[in-house]
Parts: C-alpha cells; sequence; structure tokens
C-alpha cells in the first residue's frame, strides 16, 4: 500500500438512535481504483456512501479524501459527483441545463463542455430534451454526465443500473467500465448484485450488518471468500456439512474428502465447491464419488445437474456440466457416474 | 474507541445556518400568533372583568346562565343535524361525479363549490329573502320560522357542503377495480357491492367529513347570525358577549367550550388521515364507471336538484340585490351597491377586503411555501422540523372566533410590544394567514414530498447553492400548488367573517364584515349587494386561477409526465 491512499476511512461509525447502521469501518481506496461496496439490502452500503459525500455526517470516525481530512466539511467542500439510484434528474431543465448545473463557466465554455459530455455519454443529440423524455438507460447516462461535469476527483454511484431492464444494464456496465478507463476516475459504487460487483469492480469490498468483512479482486473474492456468507452471496456455491476426522480429512456421511488446507481434527466443518469446479472423475484416486444424477436443468452454455450419493450425508450436490461434455458422455437423469471434488477447489470453514 | 466517541457535529455553510435560522423563526412566529394568544384564552377564562383570579367561576357562570348553557345543546343539534343532512348529500352528489357514468360530471364538480365564494352570511341572507316574512317560499315551512334552527340547518348544508363533497370525491375515486370484479365474479350483487366495498374503501373519507363538517358548523358564526333569531348557538354567544357586552371573560369560557369539538374532531381526522393512506396499493387497478342507465339517470336527477339549490340560493341574493324591492318591486337598479347610502365604510370595505385578500395571499404563500421548504427539505434537525410541522397543522383545530378573540387578548394586552398591530391592516392580514395556514401548508408539503429526495443532495455535491436549486428547480415544479394556495387564501380572506368581526376597526373594515353590518341594520339589499361583490371577486380570481393554472400546465407539459 502506498504512503497515502486518496481516500481513507477510519473506523466510522453511523448509529440512528440505538441501531447502528455501521460499525467501526476502515477502508482504503487508491487514486484511480474502480471499487464496489457490495451487499445485500440494507447492510449500510448507501450509508458508507453518503458518509463519504458528507450528506449524513457519521457518528466517530474520520473521512480523508487526498491527504485532507474532510470529516467535519459539508459536501460543498468536498470534491465528488454523485448519481443517485433514481438520478434525480432536474425534470424542468434541458438536459444541457442539467449538466451545465455545477458548472461556473462562460457560457461559451459551458456550452463546449456541456457538448464535451453529451459526446462522453454517447448522446451527443439530446441536449435539447427534457429528462421526462428520455429512456431510463439515458437519463441515468445523463445523471452521469451531470455528475462528471465539474471534472471531480471521486466519482459516487449508488446502485446506478438498479431500476433499468437487464438488456440496458449490461450495456452500461460496460460503458461506466469504458468510461472509468478513459477518464481514470477514482470511482465507488455501490450495488446488492454481484454479477454487477464482478464484471466492473478492480476490487469489492463485501459488506453485510454494517460491517466489510472482506475486501479483495473480483477473483479473489470468487475463488476465496473469507465466510460462508460471501460464498453464498457471490456466485454459486454448494453448501455441504461433515466433519474432521483424525487424519486431517472430511468426512461427509461415508465419504472421505481431502482439501488443500489445514483442518484441526474433530472440528465441524462446512465445505464449499462452486458447481463449476465439479468435474466428472479425474484421473487419481483423490475425491471421486460415485453419484446418481437427480436432475437436470438445461441452462444454455451449460447443464445445472443436481447429483446424490448414498454415502454423502444425504445431501445434494450441484454441479454445471457444459453442454459439450454432456452430449459426449451422453448424460442423462438417472444415470450413474463417478464424480471429482477437486481437493484445491474445496474450502472449508469452521462450523461456529 | 469507543472512549471518545463525542457526537461528531458537520461544520455548518453559511447558507444552511441562514436556513436553520429561518426555520427557527418560522416555528416562533407561529408560537407567538398561535399558540400564545391561546394560551391568553385560556388565562382570560378564569379573570373576571377587573381582572382579578376567579378560578372556574366563569366557567360556573356560564353553566348557571341558562340562555348560555342552552347553546351548548343548540349547538351540538344543529351541528348533529347538519353534519347528517350534508354528509348524505355529499356522498351521494361525490358518489355520482366519481362512480357513475351520468354525463355532465365536471360541470356537476365546479357547481358544487359555489357556496366556497360566499361569505356564510349569503346562504342566511337568501334564506331570509326566500322564507322570511315576506318570502315568497314561505308557506313550504308550514307555520314555522325561518329564523332559528331551520334556517341555520339549511344555511349550513350549503355552506358546508362543498367541503365534504371535496373530501368524499377524493376518498371514493381511490378505488380498487380489482375488488369489484372479485366480488361480481362471486355473485355480490350491485346493493350488496356498495355496502362491503364502496362504502367500507370510503370509511376514512366518510370519517373525515362527518368531523370537518361537524366542527364548521358547530364554529360557523355567518349563518346563525343572519338568520338564528332568537335561538343562541355558541358561536353567536361569544360574539354577544365580546362585542355587545364586552364581557371578555364569559367570551373566553365560550371560546374555550368552542375550542372542544374542533379539537376533538381535528385529533380523530388526523388519525383517519394515516390510516387512509395505507388503503389503496401501487398495484390497485383504477376503477372506471360502467353505464348502469337506471343508476346514471336517477344520479344525474339527484345531482341537477342539488347543484340546481345552490345555484338558487346564490342567485337568490343575486337578483335581490339587482332589484328595488324584493318580492314586490322586480324593477332593476343598481342602488344597492350605492354602500356609502347604508353603511358608513361604503366601498372602502370593498377596497379593504381586495387589500386583505391580495396581502393573504402573497404574504400567506410565501411564508406557507418557504415554511414547508425548510421543514420537508430543509437542513435543520429531525427534532426542530417535527415542532414545527406540529405547530404547522395547530391553526386547523382553532375555530375563527376563538382565534379572534385570542388576537384581542393577545395584542390588546399593555404588555405587548405588538400592541401597534392592534386596529391595522396588518393584524387582519396576520389573523387569516394563520386562520388558514394548516390547509395551505398541508397542500405545500404533499407537493414538496413529491419531488426527488435527493435534489438537494445533488446540487450540494454540485457545490450549487440551495437557494439557487430552491429557485430554478423547486418553486418551477411546485408553481401549480402554489397558485392553489395563493387562491385558497384569497378567496378564505375575501369570504372570512370569524376571526376579522373582532379585529377590525373602522378604516379596515373588510367587506364580509359590511355584510354583517348591514344585515345587523336591516339593509338586507345591501348586504345580499355586498355579498354578491365578493362572490363575483373569488369567482373571478378563480377563473383567473384556473387559467393560469391551464396555461402552466400547457407551457410545462414537455417536461411534466408523458
Ligand atoms: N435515516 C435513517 N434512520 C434510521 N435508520 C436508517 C436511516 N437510514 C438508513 N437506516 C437503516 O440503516 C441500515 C442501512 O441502510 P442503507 O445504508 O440504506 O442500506 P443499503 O445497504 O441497502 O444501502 C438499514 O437497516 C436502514 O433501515
Ligand atoms: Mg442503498
Amino acid at each position: 500500500m502506498t504512503a497515502t491512499p486518496y481516500l481513507r476511512l477510519s473506523n466510522v461509525v453511523k448509529s440512528f438512535g440505538a441501531f447502528q447502521a455501521l460499525k467501526d469501518v476502515s477502508l482504503d481506496i487508491e487514486r484511480g481504483e474502480f471499487v464496489c461496496f457490495l451487499g445485500p439490502s440494507g447492510c449500510g452500503k448507501t450509508t458508507l456512501l453518503r458518509i463519504i459525500a458528507g450528506l449524513d455526517p457519521q457518528t466517530a470516525g474520520t473521512v480523508e479524501i487526498g491527504g485532507r481530512d474532510v470529516s467535519r466539511l459539508p459536501p460543498s467542500a468536498r470534491d465528488y459527483g454523485i448519481v443517485f439510484q433514481s438520478y434525480a434528474l432536474f425534470p424542468n431543465l434541458t438536459v444541457a441545463r442539467n449538466i451545465a448545473y455545477g458548472l461556473k463557466l462562460k457560457r461559451k465554455a459551458e456550452e463546449e463542455r456541456v457538448r464535451e459530455l453529451l459526446a462522453l455519454i454517447g448522446l451527443p443529440d439530446i441536449g435539447a430534451k427534457f429528462p421526462s423524455q428520455l429512456s431510463g438507460g439515458q437519463q441515468q447516462r445523463v445523471a452521469l454526465a451531470r455528475a462528471l461535469a465539474p471534472s471531480p476527483g471521486l466519482l459516487l454511484l449508488d446502485e446506478p443500473l438498479s431500476a433499468l431492464d437487464a438488456q440496458v444494464r449490461l450495456h452500461l456496465r460496460r460503458q461506466i467500465r469504458e468510461l472509468h478507463c478513459r477518464l481514470g476516475i477514482t470511482t465507488i459504487m455501490v450495488t446488492h448484485d454481484q454479477e454487477e460487483a464482478l464484471t466492473m469492480a478492480d476490487r469489492i469490498v463485501v459488506m453485510n450488518h454494517g460491517e466489510i468483512v472482506q475486501t479483495g479482486t473480483p477473483g479473489a473474492i470468487y475463488r476465496a471468500p473469507a465466510t460462508p456468507f460471501i460464498a453464498d452471496f457471490v456466485g454459486t456455491m454448494n453448501f455441504l456439512k461433515g466433519s474432521v476426522d483424525d487424519s486431517g480429512r472430511i468426512r461427509l456421511g461415508s465419504v472421505h474428502l481431502h482439501s488443500d488446507q489445514p483442518l484441526t481434527p474433530g472440528a465441524d466443518v462446512t465445505v464449499c465447491v462452486r458447481p463449476e469446479d465439479v468435474v466428472i472423475h479425474r484421473p487419481g484416486p483423490v475425491n471421486t464419488v460415485d453419484m446418481r444424477i437427480e436432475a437436470m436443468e438445461f441452462l444454455g452454455p451449460f447443464h445445472r445437474v443436481r447429483l446424490a450419493a448414498d454415502g454423502f450425508g444425504a445431501q445434494p450436490l450441484t454441479a454445471d456440466f457444459s453442454a459439450n461434455l454432456v452430449r459426449d458422455h451422453r448424460l442423462a437423469t438417472g444415470d450413474r457416474l463417478p464424480v471429482t471434488l477437486p481437493a484445491e477447489h474445496l474450502r472449508v470453514y469452521p462450523v461456529a | 474507541m469507543h472512549a471518545k466517541t463525542l457526537p461528531l457535529r458537520m461544520k455548518r455553510t453559511g447558507d444552511s445556518l441562514v436556513l436553520d435560522g429561518v426555520l427557527v423563526l418560522l416555528g416562533l412566529f407561529l408560537v407567538a400568533f398561535i399558540v400564545l394568544p391561546l394560551v391568553m384564552v385560556a388565562l382570560r377564562s378564569v379573570y373576571d372583568r377587573n381582572d382579578a383570579f376567579v378560578g372556574l367561576a366563569n366557567y360556573i357562570a356560564f353553566l348557571d346562565t341558562p340562555s348560555l348553557s342552552q347553546s351548548i345543546g343548540n349547538s351540538v343539534t344543529i351541528a348533529l343535524v347538519s353534519t347528517i343532512i350534508t354528509t348524505l348529500l355529499a356522498f351521494a352528489y361525490a358518489y355520482a361525479i366519481t362512480r357513475t357514468a351520468m354525463p355532465g360530471k365536471g360541470v356537476f364538480k365546479a357547481l358544487a363549490q359555489i357556496p366556497i365564494l360566499a361569505p356564510s352570511l349569503l346562504p342566511g341572507i337568501s334564506l331570509v329573502y326566500l322564507f322570511g316574512n315576506q318570502g315568497p317560499l314561505r308557506f313550504l315551512l308550514m307555520g314555522e320560522s325561518i329564523y332559528g334552527p331551520i334556517g341555520i340547518v339549511l344555511g349550513e348544508v350549503f355552506y358546508t357542503f362543498p367541503h365534504a363533497v371535496m373530501i368524499l370525491t377524493v376518498a371514493l375515486s381511490t378505488a380498487d377495480a380489482r375488488l369489484y370484479e372479485a366480488a361480481e365474479s362471486l355473485g355480490a350483487g350491485p346493493l350488496r357491492r356498495f355496502f362491503t366495498i364502496t362504502v367500507p374503501g370510503a370509511r376514512y373519507g366518510l370519517i373525515s367529513a362527518v368531523f370537518v363538517v361537524f366542527t364548521l358548523v358547530i364554529t360557523d358564526f355567518g349563518v346563525p347570525k343572519v338568520v338564528g333569531g332568537q335561538y343562541n348557538v355558541l358561536a353567536t354567544d361569544v360574539y354577544k358577549q365580546v362585542v355587545g357586552q364586552q364581557n371578555f371573560g364569559m367570551g373566553a369560557v365560550v371560546g374555550m367550550v368552542l375550542l372542544l369539538p374542533a379539537v376533538l374532531a381535528f385529533a380523530a381526522d388526523w388519525i383517519g388521515q394515516r390510516k387512509q393512506t395505507a388503503l389503496l396499493s401501487a398495484r390497485s387497478v383504477p376503477y372506471v364507471p360502467s353505464r348502469r342507465p337506471w343508476c346514471d339517470g336517477a344520479m344525474f336527477a339527484l345531482c341537477t336538484l342539488i347543484a340546481g339549490l345552490l345555484a338558487g340560493i346564490l342567485g337568490t341574493a343575486a337578483f335581490a340585490s339587482l332589484i328595488r324591492y324584493w318580492p314586490y318591486d322586480l324593477t332593476p337598479t343598481l342602488a344597492h351597491y350605492a354602500f356609502a347610502e347604508v353603511d358608513e365604510t361604503g366601498w372602502r370595505s370593498y377596497g379593504n377586503s381586495l387589500i386583505l385578500a391580495g396581502l393573504t395571499a402573497v404574504i400567506g404563500t410565501v411564508t406557507v411555501f418557504a415554511g414547508a421548504y425548510l421543514v420537508e427539505r430543509g437542513p435543520a434537525s429531525a427534532g426542530i422540523k417535527a415542532a414545527v410541522r406540529l405547530l404547522a397543522i395547530l391553526p386547523l383545530a382553532v375555530p375563527g372566533m376563538v382565534l379572534g378573540l385570542a388576537y384581542i387578548f393577545f395584542f390588546n394586552h399593555p404588555g405587548n410590544p405588538m400592541n401597534a398591530l392592534y386596529g391595522t391592516m396588518g393584524i387582519l392580514v396576520l389573523s387569516t394567514v394563520v386562520h388558514f395556514y394548516t390547509v395551505s401548508h398541508l397542500t405545500a408539503a404533499t407537493a414538496l414530498k413529491q419531488l426527488d429526495a435527493e435534489f438537494e443532495s445533488v446540487s450540494a455535491s454540485l457545490k450549487v447553492p440551495v437557494w439557487r436549486t430552491f429557485f430554478r428547480v423547486t418553486v418551477p415544479l411546485c408553481l401549480l400548488a402554489i397558485l392553489d394556495i395563493a387562491l385558497y387564501f384569497f378567496v378564505n380572506a375575501m369570504t372570512t367573517v370569524s376571526a376579522v368581526v373582532f379585529l377590525y376597526a373602522p378604516d379596515t373594515k373588510p367587506a364580509s364584515v359590511a355584510v354583517l353590518n348591514m344585515d345587523d341594520a336591516g339593509e338586507i339589499a345591501g348586504a345580499a349587494a355586498m355579498a354578491m361583490m365578493i362572490v363575483y371577486t373569488s369567482a373571478a380570481v378563480r377563473l383567473l386561477h384556473t387559467g393560469a393554472s391551464h396555461w402552466l400546465s400547457q407551457r410545462t407539459q414537455t417536461w411534466r409526465r408523458r
């Protein structure tokens, strides 16, 4: 970590009466990073964003932006642009007026800047329209342009895509990402959509119950979720209950599995494995179980397959098999097959 | 870190400090001009004429004076009977407007508003013309006199009808078609559907209408003043005690008694309104009435009759003011409009009313809108906002008579630095603004709450000062509501009698009080003429308002919802 991060949150607490919406949140964000706050609804993401923005005061803790302590400064004394879930475009002003709202330039320069921003969001011809004449996705981009107009050092986005259709959402994900690459502006985006966070962020900050539970790159979070909660929240996951036997292997019913993680003998554990990591018999004797196909669900490029084995503690296992694989092996419901749970892909959590 | 969790406070910008200051000032304004005056009434009711503390003696005297204590019974009787009649008629009328396919609904809706344009003295005057000693319809009363309970009830029904129709129209127009479809598919007949869906669905509206009408009647002064005769009610008692006998202590007692039903009604209405909102979910399907020839026809006939009666009562006053001598000499004349002949203030009182209404509309609208803005969207703490919100709804619970009385005590008090205001136009404007504060405040608050919650946050993030967003965004978006508030203030300031009757001075006398004075002096034609001047003015301003609103929504429809 470099000497001074662009944004530093230290021990931030926010209480609403007796309820603690944020409990001791500390976080560093580097200049130019694209960070997603990810977590279920009500976990405090918006609250944290509003504290960074200075829209609500924190109960305790400090916020530093660019090395400057802004904890007690009002929004107008901080340097950021923000896009809200509702966009909050001014309906009585044209798109151009909306974008120019925060500009303090001469008329000519202002027009030039507005043109620039309209081009940036890929909507060069809508300056004279009113927000109500635009689609949701267009409104969203105008809100983005308005926030970017004064060239702030920090861009805050609160669930900017959640009100849009799936199609538009996919398109805008890419556009926001590209915008970030082009401008290099430090960006914090709040979302409860794990897919959105995985595809867009440089780094994900996973939150739950007012606390940061893990930070890391999308890949790290996906591959090595720190807790079962995160494992469940990000991506699809099998949860298998078992215990550690004396030789340090995991026992699930009558089946024994090896793991790469060091384990405490005798402990009860939850074993997690991603459906796509479950494979049809791999050479080598370890972690292979004879299983039966209970159900198959066609999902286009792959099949989601529900597997069961007698000696497996009566726990079902979900596996994603590619369409090719299913075709080549002529898999069908009722078939029996040897299935491997690769040791390097097992995540084992002690049961609390 | 728990050791030093001192609550952290944001540094305030100059703007937000100013806004908070203004909100606190507004709170103090409401404390000074509604709370303190009411406290004065309460205090005054335990002092006698010579400013000696007498405890509850005034209350005991009130109960011991048969003519006074009888007024309670009279007032309650009148209010109950009027409430039942008005609510039933208004329910039928509102039902016809919202739930039938009869023709002319827009016209009927407009006609129902006729009484609002007139002071409540006007129905009294018209009733006297129609049913009085020389009235052509006197035979309909079968020997009874119009002066007394019959006249009061008829007048009150006229006066309160539009208020009930407005509330019930709103209650009945928020219907969920899915309920009716479900009931019909289950085999429920029209009558059963009416009593199991329509009536329960409008129950909060009905409760609200009942309380509003009851309060309006029990605190109304205009109708009983003109046609009450020997039949005493509380509102006229206050007037007689204070203006007639200068018995302020007793006036205060009656005022306190009048406050009671108003406060109860206010509380009940508040509870009802809280619940109303939950009735309609976002998934409701609006009800579209289908044709039912018999029902539509019958409702059309009923509405025509009711609207005809309303127009007839207004028309009687209009007609009588334009002929030489009702009902014997029908020669057209403008003589009754030469007010100087019968009232020393002459046309001046009409001018006073225009000034009063104009100032009330401007000052009231600015105050109310700024106040509602600060309460709903300002930077103040939740506690201050809640306090001002409460203060803003308080005036609704205070009848005009009580407010007027309270202002006498408050501003007349030798220790009050605002003593100089007494007897000026200022106190009339002030009392009228306060009197009609609540409804205006709620209108403004509703409009402001509909705006996106983040406008202020966005402008703060863009470093744009609050006032700039207020004028460039908030005000333009609320312009229709602002026009409504201005109209409401103007029309009410034109027609109100109850508070100003205690507060006017000879050279600030408003037209509505001139109507009262002329009627008192037996110059009924002059009173009718002046009442009609008020009606013409209110109607003209209302038309102006309709035009302006229409023009505005045309002009702004590009950015309003598609
Ligand atoms: N003004 C408030 N008063 C009381 N509780 C609040 C307030 N704002 C948010 N909360 C609570 O704080 C928690 C976090 O809210 P929020 O930050 O909006 O969650 P999200 O992660 O969905 O954005 C929620 O439980 C919410 O109910
Ligand atoms: Mg949120």
